[in-house]
């Protein structure tokens, strides 16, 4: 049970698409999922005033509500991870061996340009709600490599991966969000990643933009999302202690 | 449909569909597939929602729930009868590498299948799907030839089959974006706008493919379009996202529009916008400059634009779509 339960009243203000910093901090949550029973989310304790805590372990987006800090602090988390593995894909051998017109090299710069502009662009709106600065963990990938071997992943087979994720983590997330404005700017950025993972399979295997993997091309068509759980569970795996993210407020 | 009835179903439902959270997409599938308890289950809760028009939010209350579905059902239809069309005549097959046939084919299927659940979705709510007829669609634009066609080889010449389907697919992913929307229901239980966010996101990825055909060629070296860098042109050599308007698109005096702004366009602005957000909005080629060190003005414009896709409104959308209907039919009065 958190010391600090604090209620704040501006909930009840006109909600608005992502803005500049929130002033006031609300802490009343309520899991709407179940018909007729309410619970309060307690936020974790914390010196500042912001929605999003660190215990030390684990970085807490949010919850939802909360003018959708909790989710758009669950985006910002997943841009901070797409921007950093595309930024230090720059500087590999793989990367630096592509020839300048090559397509590889004009698509893994448009990548990198795109996942930071979502990035910016998070960072910015959410301001001093922010999480902080994530710290990737990319031991797993071979940067002087296409595609992978020996349990590594190549970096093509990385950014499949995160692209992939990133679409999956969007649409799940699409139900958390309470205003229309910030539905929109998640809509908008979830068809770019659709395109880059399209275009990334496509590298990988010519015409393996939709597959089973991540469509259900036998059945209804639909892309496979993935809950928020199933998303850092697989995000955490690139994140160092001390980044990994709780997103248990997002219900 | 029974209100009153829906919600005793709902009443009846097995409270476990609400609580398993992890379970939102099996509780969607079962709606596509199974119908019966489990289907009114997965829909939205708000009395009434379903007929009432949504929130007011940051862009204009368009349709209801039930609107947006058949509206999505009718561009879905547009898209599966043109892929089955294409893809039965042998001279666009023969243009094509085998790795292009099967991405086509791959889409077809796709299409195919987003026509049978939505009607799925929206027989289960309640209400009795739109079904366009094949002979109501006309590739060519001439509308049934009442007036001069766009693309009078849409079915014969590959390279122009090419071309209206990709304009085809980047306006689905801009429809679904300007509609999702309407489909909000203020809780985290809302498998309807998740299934809408999961076909926007294969129509995105439908399109990304598109443009990476148009850029390899009919058929790329050693069948790898993917392997084919952009060219300077856009309109015929496109990158995979959209870039600024790109010239207008594939046909850029009849394929604008679907690059261009909608209506408002405050809230359905041009793929060009690079100011996203609100209050303020911020400047996202300003951003980028700050961002990547050495990245030019035109660079980070490009990239701005590229990085986020812009909804469009149905009316816009409907407008659209209409090049490819014949004058007079139902799917037409449809799309009014």
């Amino acid at each position: 049970m958190s010391d600090n339960l604090r209620s704040g009243g501006s909930d009840s203000q006109e909600v608005q698409p992502l803005y500049v910093p929130i002033k006031r901090r609300s802490f009343f949550m309520y899991a709407g999922a179940t018909a007729g029973a309410t619970a309060l989310v307690l936020t974790g304790c914390s010196k500042d005033d912001d929605p999003s805590t660190n215990n030390g372990d684990t970085v807490n987006v949010g919850a939802t509500g909360s003018n959708d800090l909790g989710v758009l602090n669950y985006a910002y988390a997943l841009e901070q991870l797409e921007a950093a593995f595309y930024t230090q894909l720059k500087t590999g051998s793989y990367y630096m061996g592509l020839s300048a017109n090559s397509a590889e090299k004009q698509i893994l710069d448009d990548l990198q340009y795109h996942e930071v502009a979502h990035r910016e662009f998070f960072k910015a709106a959410l301001g001093t709600s922010a999480i902080k600065n994530l710290e990737p963990e990319f031991g797993a990938i071979d940067f002087t490599a296409r595609t992978g071997s020996g349990g590594r992943l190549g970096v093509l087979d990385a950014a499949k991966a995160f692209e992939d994720l990133g679409v999956a983590a969007y649409n799940g997330a699409g139900r958390f969000i309470r205003t229309a404005g910030n539905l929109v700017l998640a809509g908008k950025i979830v068809s770019v990643e659709a395109r880059h993972a399209a275009l990334i399979r496509d590298l990988v295997a010519e015409a393996t933009f939709v597959d089973q993997d991540v469509v259900n091309i036998s059945t209804n068509g639909l892309e496979k999302s993935k809950t928020p759980a199933e998303v850092v569970a697989i995000a955490n795996t690139f994140l160092k202690a001390g980044s990994k993210l709780d997103v248990s407020g997002l219900v | 449909m029974n209100i009153i009835s829906l919600f005793s179903e709902i009443e009846k439902v097995d409270p476990e569909v609400y609580g398993r959270f992890d379970s939102r997409r099996r509780v969607f599938q079962h709606m596509a597939g199974l119908g019966g308890r489990l289907a009114a289950a997965a829909l939205p809760l708000a009395l009434g929602s379903l007929f009432n028009k949504a929130y007011a939010g940051a862009t204009a209350t368009q349709a209801t729930v039930i609107e947006v579905l058949q509206f999505a059902l009718v561009l879905e239809h547009l898209e599966a009868n043109f892929y089955t069309a294409a893809l039965g005549n042998t001279s666009i097959t023969s243009a094509l590498s085998a790795n292009n046939n099967r991405a086509l084919n791959t889409i077809k299927t796709d299409e195919t299948n987003h026509v049978t659940f939505l009607r799925g979705a929206i027989t289960q709510a309640g209400a009795t799907p739109v079904a366009p007829a094949p002979a109501d669609f006309d590739y060519t634009g001439s509308q049934g030839g009442t007036r001069a066609a766009l693309f009078a080889d849409v079915l014969t010449n590959a390279a122009t089959m090419l071309a209206v389907a990709q304009a085809l697919e980047d306006t689905g992913v801009r429809a679904y974006k300007g509609s999702a929307a309407d489909l909000m229901n203020n809780s985290s239980t809302n498998p309807v706008l998740e299934a809408a966010l999961n076909i926007h996101s294969v129509e995105a990825r439908h399109a990304s493919r598109l443009r990476t055909m148009r850029r390899g060629g009919l058929m790329p070296a050693n069948d790898r379009a993917s392997f084919v860098a952009a060219g300077t042109n856009p309109s015929s050599s496109p990158k995979s996202w959209v870039s600024g308007i790109d010239n207008g698109g594939p046909a850029p005096t009849a394929t604008r529009p679907v690059y261009d702004a909608g209506s408002p366009a405050a809230d359905f602005p041009a793929e060009s916008n690079t100011m996203q957000g609100a209050n303020p909005a911020r400047d996202i080629t300003a951003l980028l400059m700050g961002a990547v060190t050495g990245l030019s003005a035109t660079a980070a414009g490009a990239a701005a634009s590229e990085a986020f896709d812009e909804p469009l409104d149905m009316a816009t959308v409907k407008a659209i779509a209409r090049n490819f209907v014949k004058t007079g039919t139902p799917t037409f009065a449809l799309l009014a």
